[in-house]
């Protein structure tokens, strides 16, 4: 509550925000589905959530709805608290996914069915249909069964059924899923010029970053229930903050990198110039190129890196080659096509290098000792390296356990591991994965490796004794 | 909320929870206790005080029996079949499917009365059998057919593909997907067998056979309810509840030990 | 491959032993009832049976009385089923499995011993037999067929058709009413379908509830028959034919409207 009259005082001051959260959590038993999330809607934005599904962000968006409440935290709307309010007292209005037109009423009951329940007069309410259906490209369509629409037509009634309530914001679910590629095309126009007439806040979600970059005034990226980064389109692509964001818009090579010193770094053995600064020195980073930002051209003085022609494919309007320099995959796109085998030259101008701070250089986990040769953490107890015993902490305080990337070992048989666990994440690493495999322990255990794994592939995970460091 | 279940449960189950605990007295009268005794359980089993009841009964469950195989068989050759059929004809045939679904016992029973007194056929037991197929099989297709609804439509070709012969395919491939159907298509027309009494009184004609139903109907019109029957009620009403608890402990299990592997 | 083997290889021709089937001993017999409705003994074409029926005012009103019987415990099992259906769609699915399992299991006790037992019932709390019981006895028998295919339908309803109407602006109450209630229709009128029918066409059963004093119209089909007056007793099934075909034409179209299924199977 404070925080709302907090905020209402902030409204004065800034009229522009319109919908508020704050710290807000939401769990399903034991699982957590949305971590802390502190989010700002300006009045008039379209802001799209983007992320993989399970993220998290149709959770966040239903909250918003109040089809579900908040198990921590609190969430305004123009400035009035609704973490509780039911969804039928909340003044947003949201598009389904699979549109959920009642099949019961035609085209023109569906959209008059919150109109009716407002007990508004007859005349204005055919008016407002008619001007809803009107916007959304569907006049003459009102007494048409919903079924015999196709799906484009239904999501337009679907839209038409949201916006004539007049919300102040509109919730969009990943409204065109369910179209094919066409379709969605022509629509995500229609919604960007939809948005500009009405002026209404549209909250939208989606997995398609293409659709994100498309319609977004502001997207805030989603993973595992936390928001990564929140900016503008251009913001995002250019200025990815982490490995994940770089990874999931568009295409890059994430390379491990050091940097060595301010704007210096190093990276596929070579050192490049850079912009970035700040990090101190040789410090672990990890290195974001986009492939539209190499230069390829036969060899010659002026390249950075050489590498051999490995695989050139023909996407359109350019072509996207795979290049390998020294031991590293590099994914290059050109105008031109080289052809396979041939030796090649790569440059990249040091702002279109992007470096990101690594989140983590090795797996830390909480854990326990044993006795001086077995440790415990992730829930299964581990053979260790003999632990002098001086060094174990008495009464069973928790340690610190370490183990680099590249010593976890991953099983096919999820049997065979000490624990198991699921691939949740794949990041190719120019010469390597790196794996987020969630273990049953409901803990990450990231993980280097040279074999080609699948999204949610089950796997056994164990770890060598020798390769785990316990830090008293 | 919950209690409206149960008092609701409580209504229907009072009846039968009445002729249990009279199965436990031996008056002769349902609804007049003479005190505790486990005497009319014990001229049931004694077959030969009771060989008219414990035929029937037999009779009850040859029949049924008879009848829901039967039914599975056909009724699963002619899903298949109505399956693989163009809209028109497959509309056609399910709703002659549905005719003596939608006609009620009394229709069927009389319809098939007619049948057999115009082809001049002695009624009996064949006559009894061939009228519950006739009820049965339309359940054991509507059993079958979501099934093979579900079904992958390229289970079949892939089948015949890596070389199956097309009766192979049906073996190894459909039959296979579409059991779950049959199993609860056999259970049902097994059910309603025995539950029937509208149709098998018209084709059971005057030769003497009895199954429960028209044993029941006689019994009753004659004024009472043969003792005998409160234990064979309840009997027959313990084995049933006891395999469905069974049954679903056992899925249950199933389930608890599936989900705890995938989780 | 031989002529047999090739109609065996297409799986459309699978019908043919069904339809075979169907044909002696659903559409014939069906066609013997129409045939006998219009003769005589004799043979003889005739619209006696028919005007009996419309003179005698005892079959006339047994029919009408029948009809009023199954419209009542209709709307019985309605009031009384849609209920514990709305209470078993929002239950945690593996609980509301096991009532469901309870409401159906004593359909396997003998319909006829099972009304016994109700008969049982009423005369331990010294209630009379009559009306009352009939109706009684009657939804006892047949609400599970109406609990069902509700509880079907609802379960199965989407439920951001429930959210769709709350983010419109409906309250719970406008929920229900505008929403719920109008899609779980399919269900409704399965149930009705699973009730009327059955309930109309039944005989014994209002015999044992009612001491012999109340009739239905089963019962009149059954004596006709019973004492060989097939034809006359034909003449009345072509009846009931005509009212359950115009009972089914009615749901089958309510059914269309919205179909999203329902239904007991």
């Amino acid at each position: 509550m404070y925080l709302c009259a907090q905020f209402s005082k902030d409204m004065q001051n800034d009229n522009k925000t319109i919908i508020e959260i704050n710290n807000v959590s939401k769990f399903f038993g034991d699982k957590t589905a949305l971590d802390h999330i502190n989010l700002s809607i300006r009045k008039g934005e379209f802001v799209t959530i983007l992320g993989p599904s399970g993220c998290g962000k149709t959770t966040l968006l239903r909250l918003i709805a109040g089809f579900q409440t908040a198990s921590e935290g609190n969430i305004c709307i123009s400035g009035k608290e609704i973490t509780q309010t039911p969804p039928h007292r909340r003044p947003v209005n949201t598009v389904f996914q699979k549109y959920a037109l009642f099949p019961h009423l035609n085209v023109y009951d569906n959209i008059a069915f919150g109109l009716k329940l407002k007990k508004m007069p007859k005349q204005d309410m055919t008016r407002k249909v008619k001007a809803a259906l009107k916007m959304v490209g569907m006049t003459d369509y009102e007494y048409r069964d919903v079924d015999s629409l196709s799906g484009g037509q239904q999501q337009r009634v679907a839209i038409a059924r949201a916006i004539v309530n007049e919300p102040e914001v509109l919730l969009l679910d990943e409204p065109l899923a369910a179209l094919d590629l066409k379709m969605r095309k022509d629509m995500q126009m229609e919604l960007k010029e939809m948005h500009k007439r009405l002026g209404i806040t549209f909250v939208y979600v989606t997995h398609d970053q293409e659709e994100a970059l498309t319609l977004s005034d502001t997207i805030v990226v989603m993973s595992e229930g936390k928001i990564q980064q929140i900016g503008t389109p251009t913001d995002i692509y250019n200025e990815p903050i982490n490995a994940f964001v770089a990874d999931f818009i568009g295409e890059s090579n994430i390379l491990n990198g050091t940097m060595v010193k301010d704007k210096l770094v190093r990276f596929c053995g070579q050192e490049f110039e850079c912009v970035d600064e700040g990090f101190g020195e040789n410090a672990p980073v990890d290195v974001v190129i986009r492939p539209e930002d190499l230069y390829i051209f036969p060899v010659s003085d002026r390249a950075q890196l050489r590498g051999v022609v490995q695989s050139c494919i023909f996407k359109g309007v350019h072509y996207e080659m795979a290049v390998m320099c020294a031991d590293y995959e590099i994914i290059v796109q050109d105008y031109h096509a080289f052809e396979v085998g041939s030796e090649v030259g790569l440059l990249v101008k040091p702002f279109d290098i992007h470096i990101m701070k690594k989140e983590r250089t090795c797996n830390v986990f909480e854990g326990k000792v044993k006795d001086a040769t077995h440790v415990e953490f992730l829930g299964c107890e581990f053979e260790c390296a003999p632990i002098p015993s001086e060094k174990i902490p008495e009464n069973g305080q928790p340690v610190r356990i370490e183990v680099d990337f590249d010593k976890v070992i991953l099983q096919d048989d999820a049997e065979d591991g000490m624990l198991t666990g699921e691939v949740k994440f794949i990041l190719y690493k120019g010469n390597h994965y790196h794996l987020t495999v969630l273990s049953d322990w409901d803990e990450n255990v990231f993980v280097d490796t040279n074999d080609v794994w699948d999204d949610s592939d089950r796997v056994g995970i164990t770890i060598r004794p020798q390769d785990i460091r316990v830090i008293v | 909320m919950q209690t409206y279940l149960w008092v609701l449960l409580l209504l229907l189950y009072a009846p039968i929870a009445i002729i249990i605990i009279y199965s436990f007295t031996e008056s002769k009268v349902l609804g007049n206790w003479t005190g505790f005794s486990l005497k009319l359980y014990g001229s049931l089993l004694n077959t030969n005080a009771h060989h008219s009841l414990m035929n029937a009964c037999i009779n009850t469950v040859a029949i049924a029996v008879i009848a829901a195989t039967v039914s599975t068989l056909l009724g699963s050759i002619a899903a298949i079949g109505i399956f693989n059929l163009k809209a028109r004809n497959r509309k056609a045939m399910g709703f002659v499917n549905t005719i003596p679904i939608l006609n009620g016992d009394i229709i069927t029973g009389i319809s098939l009365f007619l049948l057999f007194v115009s082809l001049g056929i002695t009624q009996g037991f064949t006559t009894v059998v061939l009228a519950h197929i006739t009820f049965c099989t339309p359940y054991v297709v509507l059993s079958v057919l979501p099934r093979l609804k579900q079904m992958n439509p390229n289970l079949y070709e892939a089948a015949l593909d890596l070389g199956a012969t097309p009766m192979q395919a049906l073996w190894k491939v459909i039959i296979p997907e579409i059991r779950p159907g049959m199993i609860s298509g056999f259970i049902l027309a097994l059910t309603i067998s025995i539950d029937d009494f509208a149709v098998t009184v018209f084709t059971i004609g005057n030769q003497g056979l009895e199954t429960l139903s028209t044993y029941i109907y006689a019994d009753a019109r004659k004024g009472g309810l043969t003792p005998e029957l409160r234990p064979l009620s309840a009997i027959i009403f313990i084995v049933i509840l006891v395999t469905l608890i069974v049954l679903n402990l056992r899925t249950d299990k199933k389930k608890q030990l599936q989900s705890q592997k995938t989780k | 491959m031989n002529k047999l083997q090739l109609f065996f290889a297409s799986r459309k021709s699978w019908t043919l032993p069904y339809l075979i089937f169907s044909v002696i001993f659903v559409i014939i017999p069906l066609l013997l009832i129409v045939v006998y409705a219009f003769t005589d003994d004799g043979g003889h074409l005739t619209l006696d049976n028919f005007r009996k029926f419309f003179d005698h005012p005892e079959a006339m009103n047994t029919f009408i009385y029948s009809i009023g019987i199954a419209i009542l415990t209709t709307i019985g099992c309605i009031l009384l089923g849609y209920p514990a259906a709305w209470i078993l769609s929002r239950s945690k699915s593996s609980y509301s499995k096991t009532i469901i399992m309870l409401f159906i299991l004593p359909m396997w006790v003998n319909i006829l011993v099972r009304t016994l037992a109700t008969v049982a019932l009423f005369d331990f709390f010294q209630l009379p037999l009559g009306e009352g019981a009939l109706i009684f006895g009657m939804i006892y028998n047949f609400i599970p067929f109406m609990i069902y295919p509700i509880y079907n339908t609802l379960q199965k309803m989407d439920s951001s058709y429930i959210e769709a109407a709350q983010d419109l602006g409906a309250n719970s109450y406008q929920v229900f009413w505008k929403v719920v209630f109008p899609l779980s229709m399919p269900g409704i009128v399965s149930g009705i379908m699973m009730v009327f029918m059955p309930t109309i066409s039944t005989f014994a059963i209002a015999e044992l509830l009612t001491m012999n004093n109340i009739k239905l119209f089963g019962t009149t089909i059954q004596e006709n028959i019973n004492n060989s007056l097939w034809n006359y007793g034909a003449a009345l099934s072509l009846i009931m034919l005509f009212l359950i075909a115009a009972t089914s034409l009615f749901s089958s179209d309510e059914k269309s409207e919205t179909e999203k299924g329902g239904g007991l199977w």
